[in-house]
């Protein structure tokens, strides 16, 4: 299993990085579908089978269709990918970059401290997961579901359609 | 120690299961055509060999001889990857089916999970065949697949939470076992079984949901640029996706192999062939809606039921607890 873990983190890790330099945005999206695959694995490898399953579903499976609908609906044209290779310069990625690797230095000391834990120990039953969220973390799962709530009023809001205008085009 | 025993039983169940998936798909062209013909009233393939059942052949040498041709318009790694998305995602989904006791190629605890990702991961293929052959008919395919298909995933996910619910398990083989020590969940969970076929039917995109072919308004749809074996492997997958569905029925719903007098197997397979027909039925029998149409009875009408149906479930079980 520790094979499994390294081998899907690694791929997770290359996957990302091509979802930033790829300059197509669809092949950016395909890259970006591995690396969630990628992390489900990574999930499975520690025994966390139920959040494996939910990071397929809903990641890689209902969220990622989406952004492709999105994009796919986008006229893409020949300038789309110039452009993109443009943004990709060095002084445009060299902050972040700099920063970001103090974060991941900090990481490794913090992970580097504490016990690491065994890979594929035992498989978790979705059970257990729902005594968790629903028992010790109900207020997080509660607070998640206002965030959502105020998501989905926001999406009805925004795709409402006026009475007047309806009838000006006849409707449906 | 490694036990020989053991392995070489696993080895026997992954191939039979993967032989034993792709020639039924295989076989189902011929009697889809030969059912056709019979719902309509003619006679459909019966020249080559007994039957017509050579048919199959001919047309597996036809297509694998034909020109494999990438359009040149195409964007050419997309395109060539979209046809073996299917494939490999509703193969794998074969993997968590028990078939009949102890034959079953990986017994997971989150076996209907399983299921749901890789009939999600399957959606791809129809999008990016349709979206990388950088043609209007296909990207209007494309389009409409990506819309449909991750409507119709949200309550199949959730036409199956009522079964989940009772046996207490995503574990497919829990859940044969719960069915076949008590009752069958098409009794309890009616509602559920037929949001499932509705949503199930329309995942596999058959008529009467064939919107992102629809041949007589996009050519094709998504693959009105493929030929040959990338084309074949679209049609296989289709064939591998109702028998995947009947056999699912049969899983969830219907027992899954229990059964009195006859084996195990057979019974499973029984039940999944009925189911196989049915599609085929429903198929010869109604139109293809309006997309509009589509679109409104998911989300008006099967959402709120299968949310209902869920709800109702559960609170029966808590009342009974």
């Amino acid at each position: 299993m520790a094979v499994v873990f390294y081998l899907s983190a690694a791929v997770a890790i290359v996957a990302t990085l091509l979802v930033i330099t790829e300059q197509h945005a669809v092949h950016a999206l395909l890259y970006l579908i591995v690396s969630l695959l990628a992390v489900a694995l990574v999930f499975l490898a520690l025994g966390a089978t139920f959040v494996a399953a939910l990071e397929v579903i809903i990641y890689a499976g209902a969220i990622m269709v989406l952004f492709l609908f999105a994009v796919m609906t986008l006229t893409l044209g020949p300038g789309a990918m110039e452009q993109e290779s443009q943004w990709l310069r060095v002084n445009n990625w060299l902050g972040p970059v700099a920063l970001a690797l103090i974060l991941f230095f900090e990481l490794v000391y913090v992970l580097g401290a504490g016990a690491g834990l065994q890979t594929g120990t035992t498989a978790v039953e979705p059970r257990l997961v729902s005594l968790a969220l629903f028992g010790p973390y109900i207020l997080a799962v509660e607070l998640a579901s206002f965030l959502l709530l105020a998501g989905l009023v926001g999406a009805y809001h925004l795709g409402r359609r006026d009475e007047d205008e309806e009838q000006e085009t006849g409707g449906l | 120690m490694i036990d020989w025993a053991d392995t070489v039983w696993r080895l026997f169940t992954v191939f039979a299961v993967l032989i034993g998936a792709l020639l039924v798909a295989a076989g189902l062209i011929w009697v889809e055509r030969r059912l056709l013909a019979l719902f309509q009233n003619r006679y459909g393939p019966n020249v080559v060999g007994p039957f017509g059942t050579l048919q199959v052949v001919a047309d597996m040498v036809k297509i694998f001889t034909k020109e494999d041709w990438v359009p040149p318009f195409a964007d050419k790694s997309v395109f060539v990857l979209a046809p073996t998305i299917i494939m490999a995602a509703v193969l794998l989904s074969f993997a968590v089916i028990p078939f009949a006791p102890g034959f079953q190629v990986v017994n997971l605890n989150v076996g209907l999970l399983f299921f749901l990702a890789m009939s999600s991961m399957g959606v791809y293929s129809v999008v990016l065949g349709g979206w990388s052959s950088n043609s209007k008919y296909s990207l209007l395919g494309g389009v409409r697949a990506a819309a449909q298909m991750l409507s119709y995933e949200v309550f199949m996910g959730l036409s199956l939470m009522g079964v989940v619910l009772l046996a207490g398990s995503f574990d497919l083989a829990t859940i044969v076992d719960a069915q076949a020590r008590g009752i069958w969940y098409v009794v309890p969970q009616i509602v559920g079984f037929v949001v499932f076929l509705i949503a199930g039917s329309a995942e596999t995109r058959r008529l009467p949901f064939d919107l992102p072919e629809a041949e007589s308004e996009l050519v094709a749809g998504f693959h009105a640029e493929y030929s040959g074996m990338k084309f074949g492997m679209f049609y296989v997958g289709e064939y591998l996706g109702i028998t995947l569905l009947s056999a699912m029925i049969a899983t969830l719903f219907f027992g899954g192999w229990s059964g009195p007098l006859l084996p195990p197997f057979l019974w499973f397979v029984v039940k999944a062939a009925f189911f196989v027909g049915l599609f085929i039925l429903l198929r010869g029998s109604l139109p293809r809606p309006r997309y509009d149409q589509l679109m409104a009875w998911g989300w008006k009408f099967l959402l709120p039921l299968s949310l209902l149906n869920l709800l109702v479930t559960g609170a029966v079980i808590l009342a009974m607890a």
